[in-house]
């Protein structure tokens, strides 16, 4: 209870909480713009950091990542432009609802599925990250392996085109993943002598490209009418109703979410698509996925903020960041003295709920600061379509070119855009595309390094307990449709 | 308020210096880390241009062109323009690529600017591990060394050499090294029991050595580790010798301005004596090491021998 009094004082201060407002309010603004990602948002704030006390510092990284996932879900549901590869998994059903006229809905349910899921995480993180860290530790390569076949597969199977079209899109993610150098020998692949292209497509200009610059292109004059059905008035109303209904879906998904976002590496862009196929997979409605259909919108929501949250559980327990903005955040933590590991629960366990309390916080303030960014994105719309597309490509200019700081990244974002535009034109959904990018190399690197250890022995995917079992699912998910198909053929046969 | 007013002239103050500064840096500089975001590499280039920034007046972006074992981020450094606004940290591995036929890049792509790290490492093996002691494992590489999988960043890496080296040392035919992009995914293979032995950094190690999950049989400094007075060297713990580092520099491409050069190994000097930079180093279990100019281009030629003979030594070198 000493601790916990020590700790509240370290973070109800009026530093602390001040802090806390403007890294929220810068999270929002670099979330909700399209082209500028959370982990710009994190990696621009890193330079203030060196000029604040720890909790402080810590506490402008937890505050702004949750505010910018959060508000990436804004130009997604209102412009079919994800903010982030996870958002990308609900978009075109979040635009669908803005299409109907329920924008405001679909942003509200974001926002306080993402504060329930958020907050699970942090419950979770409060009381048994140790513990979960410690499950974490024992997935290898041949587990790994599996996590990424299954995302792939979801994807492949819930996206809009039906899941052939789905697959064709994936693969091609999957090929432009390979560009560049061998994950393990370093060989250079589809290079062809460039430099450029030996480092890989990254996937943020790719997206961008993809989703904004393919979007903008699709746009035609005649589409203004959006505009009067987009109307949003207060984005909560109704809320509490339909998450009341799909109760069992906020729950799934936020639990769902902590668990593979604790995984170092793999986390939360997989869990919001997993989290989304599943939403369909147990639904009873599953016809009405894609339609503007609440359900899906829900868990995945969740799991998106509460893998958030547990992303921090490998990085804190034992300093293993799992993607860029923990990296970044390890960084900080051993700047400050608050070394990740074991030792930071027991010598200062004060500091350890300290940033629990933050985390807790800033879930909590997902709520009026994404209500006051829906009402001011509710303006956007009586700005006219032209000024703001030109607005839009500005910034994906500057996001495509900050990745790298190079031409080269405006010049994927720009090739991108064009086969977004005749994926449009041939009703291809483009969001496995990306999918493919971000997890390609996850899985072929999982492959190359299980293949290396079992000697080309195949089986070895199933010699682990954990990675059988994972490997069982995956084949249940694929086989199950089809033994069932096979069962309904056989079955007049044997009545007769 | 006290937040606001610290924000603020942390600001003001980048602008004003850069305002009065001389011509050089007048825009961005970038700094590239061959290595991904998280690992040692990224976190010593991170403090590293973190004082730099506040010494030169000029934001220093930090990017990450991981992958390739590294190839990929070296050669873009050694391809970029050498006006000094391009700047690089250049590791260990530079010392062994064209040994290995890896790629053509050398230490003589560069301008030298300064050392800052040198650091040791250490063969770990998981807490439920059956070598007790670095002896039990000699013992099982002599008689089979192509049973037990080892990892620990990339294929031809320092780490990788240390294992070949110990692997040679103990008489034991071809080592079986499982290539990872850094530390952290190695560790990860180790705890989950995928891999039987790892080659890490201490500091990279220390959480889940802390933690109780994984044990250090032996470091690969020829002494004991101040900060980890109980690990024995190879020496002590065995029958055999290897003694092998890494290092970290500051390098920018080949024929950078001289004037751009001395400032900035001037103002690196400064930093690898701060009280900030040797805190951060201390508290990461990071090695102090500074040459500067030259002297660093010295220490880059002096590497690039004892890696070559090491990795002869270890059968490594393409022919």
């Amino acid at each position: 209870m000493d601790t916990m009094m020590q700790a509240l004082a370290l973070v109800l201060n009026f530093e602390t909480i001040v802090t806390i407002l403007i890294a929220c309010l810068f999270g929002l603004f670099v979330g909700a713009i399209p082209g500028l990602t959370a982990t710009m948002a994190t990696a621009l704030l890193v330079p203030f950091t060196f000029y604040m006390d720890p909790i402080p510092a810590i506490a402008t990284v937890i505050a702004c990542t949750a505010m910018a996932i959060t508000a990436g879900d804004i130009p997604s549901a209102l412009l079919r432009i994800p903010g982030t590869p996870s958002s990308a998994a609900y978009t075109d059903e979040a635009y669908a609802m803005t299409k109907k006229g329920q924008g405001a809905q679909a942003l509200g349910i974001s926002i306080v599925a993402s504060c329930i899921g958020g907050i699970v995480g942090f419950l979770v993180l409060a009381f048994i990250a140790p513990m979960l860290a410690k499950v974490a530790l024992r997935f290898s390569s041949f587990e790994y392996f599996w996590l990424a076949i299954l995302g792939l597969s979801c994807a492949a199977l819930i996206s809009s085109g039906g899941p052939i079209k789905g697959l064709l899109a994936l693969f091609l993610g999957l090929a432009i993943s390979t560009i560049g150098m061998d994950p393990l020998t370093g060989a250079p692949r589809f290079s062809f002598g460039s430099v450029e292209l030996m480092g890989g497509l990254s996937f943020v200009p790719a997206m961008i490209g993809l989703f904004a610059i393919g979007e903008l292109l699709r746009y035609q004059p005649g589409q203004e009418n959006l505009v009067s059905n987009a109307k949003i008035r207060n984005p909560f109303s109704g809320v509490g109703k339909i998450l009341r209904q799909y109760r069992v879906n906020l729950w799934r998904g936020s639990l769902f979410g902590t668990a593979v976002g604790a995984l170092p590496g793999a986390g939360g862009d997989l869990g919001a698509w997993i989290s989304y196929a599943m939403a369909k997979r147990f639904s009873r409605t599953p016809q009405k996925f894609g339609t503007g259909h609440p359900e899906g919108l829900v868990e995945a929501g969740a799991s998106n903020n509460s893998a958030l949250s547990s992303a921090w559980i490998p990085a804190m327990v034992f300093g293993i960041p799992g993607d860029a903005v923990t990296a970044i955040a390890v960084g900080i933590l051993f700047m400050k003295g608050l070394n990740p590991g074991p030792q930071l629960f027991t010598q200062n366990p004060e500091n350890f709920y300290a940033v629990m309390l933050i985390f807790l916080i800033a879930n909590l303030l997902l709520i009026p600061f994404g209500w006051l960014a829906v009402r001011t994105a509710n303006s956007i719309f009586r700005v006219s379509r032209a000024y703001l597309n030109g607005a839009i490509v500005i910034f994906c200019l500057v996001g495509a070119y900050a990745v790298n700081n190079s031409m080269f990244g405006v010049l994927v974002m720009g090739g991108f855009g064009l086969m977004a535009y005749v994926f449009h034109r041939a009703n291809f959904p483009i969001a496995p595309v990306i999918l493919g990018i971000v997890m390609g190399p996850l899985l072929e690197q999982n492959f190359l390094t299980s293949m290396i250890i079992a000697r080309g022995d195949l089986t070895a995917f199933f010699s682990r307990p954990i990675a059988a079992g994972l490997g069982a699912v995956v084949i249940l998910l694929w086989g199950l449709p089809l033994v069932l198909r096979l069962l309904r053929l056989l079955r007049p046969k044997a009545a007769a | 308020m006290k937040a606001i007013t610290l924000i603020a002239t942390a600001t003001l103050g980048l602008f004003a210096v850069s305002a009065s500064a001389q011509d050089y840096p007048d825009r961005p500089i970038t700094l590239i880390v061959p290595w991904g975001a998280g690992g040692g590499s990224d976190a010593t280039a991170r403090i590293v241009a973190t004082l730099l920034e506040e010494k030169l007046g000029q934001p220093i972006n930090v990017v990450n062109r991981a992958g390739g074992g590294s190839v990929i981020g070296h050669t873009e450094i050694a391809n970029a323009k050498p006006d000094g606004y391009t700047l690089g940290n250049i590791t260990t591995e530079l010392s062994m690529f064209h040994w290995l036929g890896q790629s053509p890049v050398s230490y003589q792509d560069y301008t030298p600017i300064g050392l800052f790290n040198a650091d040791f490492g250490g063969i770990f093996v998981a807490q439920n591990s059956p070598y007790e002691s670095l002896q039990d494992l000699v013992d099982a590489l002599r008689e089979d060394a192509s049973a037990i999988p080892a990892g620990g960043a990339n294929q031809g890496g320092v780490n990788h050499l240390a294992y070949a080296a110990l692997v040679a040392e103990a008489g034991g035919s071809q080592a079986f090294w499982v290539p990872s992009e850094g530390a952290a995914p190695a560790l990860q293979l180790l705890t989950s029991g995928a891999i039987q032995a790892a080659i890490v950094q201490f500091p990279e190690a220390r959480a889940l050595m802390d933690a109780g999950e994984i044990r250090p049989l032996a470091t690969l400094n020829n002494e004991r580790e101040p900060s980890y007075p109980d690990v024995p060297t190879v020496a002590e713990a065995s029958d055999v010798n290897v003694s092998i580092s890494g290092w970290r520099g500051l390098a920018g491409p080949k024929d950078m301005p001289q004037e751009v050069v001395d400032s900035l190994s001037a103002a690196l000097e400064e930093i690898v004596a701060s009280d900030e930079y040797k805190e951060f180093m201390a508290s990461r279990q990071f090695t102090i090491a500074f040459e500067g100019g030259d002297a660093f281009g010295t220490y880059l030629a002096e590497r690039d021998t004892q890696f070559g003979d090491a990795l002869k030594a270890a059968g490594l070198v393409a022919e």
